[in-house]
């Protein structure tokens, strides 16, 4: 099986692919590229994302026919993707940070600053929450509810199909902090440095 | 809810560790990546490196050792210690790091913290502010490990590193440093009142009360310490579960 961590220079991935290749231990042929051909080849993708919605996408649209290879890829010919931190963000029809940004458009929704309640709430929401599963998800298998994992980020993804949310966690209110739809898969969490549990979302994924 | 971290820290001098943990299991008790991996197998919340290698030739040694631990362990990493440019935040984010900690740099030039967070995210950087009493409720920003004074105020400048971009400020107080008697407090408390981003709490830890007040009459988002972990006192899991019959909410 071919795994790809898709490399488009947005910001430190060194933890994804870590983590990836600690739980692939050489079963599985890792690729970090942001080739065209080696994503296309791929059986499955890993969308990470630091930094801002709006340097995240321009990244993605930097690189000549990246945005619509991983679009041919998980919309048209539905293999798994998974998103992470701004990689689920980008899933989103738009976002609001630094500026308005036409994300991918391939979950309904927008990507707005988590309300803290004027100041009642720090931000950035960092450090350890628990997750609430809200519908059964293929990456949570074997996953306890409430189980916890590491969060880092001021944006928040609101889809308007409440139905892809699988998990929220509690910040000032309920985040979505993961959301499945068919083959697209998103955690706003970063299981890359969460801990073995963590290392059990990433494991689940990879045995889609 | 989110909870309240735990971070022990790990000094380390020309790639070995300074204060270390005093466990008989330890084959090698300078090495600081079986003791990260120690400290994330017990629960530690994040690990935090401290580079106090005087030298700028031995960078190449703190960066090999964040490769060796980003690759053992699965929980947020921070280095700090003689960050001083773009290029040396690439090098510790590429090795595996998670997160920086910048100190003098910062308190040189402000924008600095903006040209990082510009170009990392917020997420990883984190200001290290060092700060020493010095009338009733006024604390200066110190650098050199307390021994330069800058003239600036220590609650103006977190507001500042905040106004620039830092997603997180680490704040030790000198005068606690090394004495076991407890973070102050004081300075905790107008800290994370002037500011809306987290405050780690440094200096001063001797017991888990200390850690209890860090978080509980400081406002601090997590505490960090040092020697309380290094010489065995306490394990991190016992920290927890103190806090916790406490009703401090943490990751158990």
């Amino acid at each position: 099986m071919n795994v790809t961590i898709v490399d488009y220079q947005s910001g430190n991935i060194s933890s994804v692919i870590n983590s990836f290749t600690e739980v692939a231990k050489g079963n599985v042929n890792l690729e970090v590229t942001s080739d065209i051909k080696k994503i296309k080849s791929s059986d499955k993708i890993v969308l990470p994302g630091q930094g801002s919605f709006k340097s995240c996408v321009d990244s993605l649209n930097s690189i000549n026919e990246l945005v619509d290879t991983l679009k041919e890829f998980a919309i048209i010919y539905k293999k798994p993707l998974l998103g992470i931190c701004v990689g689920l963000q980008m899933f989103a029809d738009v976002g609001f940070e630094e500026a308005e940004t036409k994300g991918l458009g391939w979950i309904s929704g927008k990507v707005s600053k988590i309300d803290n309640q004027n100041g009642k709430f720090k931000l950035p929401h960092i450090g350890w929450n628990e997750i609430e599963i809200q519908k059964e998800s293929k990456i949570f298998k074997d996953i306890r509810n409430k189980s916890h994992m590491y969060f880092v980020h001021s944006y928040e993804f609101i889809p308007e199909d409440k139905s892809v949310i699988s998990a929220t966690t509690d910040y000032s209110s309920q985040i979505v902090c993961s959301v499945e739809k068919d083959n697209l898969f998103g955690t706003q969490f970063h299981p890359e440095k969460s801990d073995k549990i963590g290392l059990k979302i990433i494991d689940n994924f990879i045995k889609l | 809810m989110l909870k309240n971290r735990i971070i022990p820290c790990l000094d380390v001098k020309n790639g070995r560790v300074v204060k270390g943990i005093n466990f008989v299991e330890l084959k090698d008790a300078g090495d600081p990546v079986e003791q990260a991996k120690i400290y994330s197998d017990g629960g530690a919340d994040e690990i935090c490196f401290l580079d106090i290698t005087a030298s700028n030739e031995n960078r190449e040694t703190i960066i090999d050792i964040v490769r060796k631990t980003a690759k053992e362990c699965f929980v947020p990493l921070t280095v700090g210690g003689g960050v001083r440019s773009i290029q040396n935040i690439t090098d510790l984010l590429l090795a595996g790091a998670d997160k920086v900690s910048i100190n003098t740099a910062a308190v040189k030039d402000v924008s600095f913290i903006k040209e990082a967070s510009k170009k990392f995210g917020s997420q990883c950087i984190v200001v290290a502010i060092d700060a020493k009493k010095v009338s009733d409720n006024k604390w200066e920003v110190f650098t050199h490990g307390g021994r330069n004074k800058t003239g600036i105020d220590a609650i103006e400048f977190a507001k500042q590193v905040e106004a620039n971009g830092a997603g997180e400020i680490l704040l030790t107080s000198m005068d606690r440093d090394g004495t076991k008697s407890g973070y102050d407090i004081d300075l905790l408390r107008e800290i994370t009142k002037s500011t809306n981003i987290p405050v780690i709490a440094s200096g001063g830890v001797g017991t888990l009360d200390h850690l209890y007040d860090g978080i509980v009459k400081g406002g601090a988002s997590a505490v960090l310490a040092a020697s309380i972990f290094h010489y065995g006192e306490y394990e991190i899991k016992e920290a927890k579960e103190y806090l916790n019959s406490k009703n401090v909410s943490v990751r158990l």
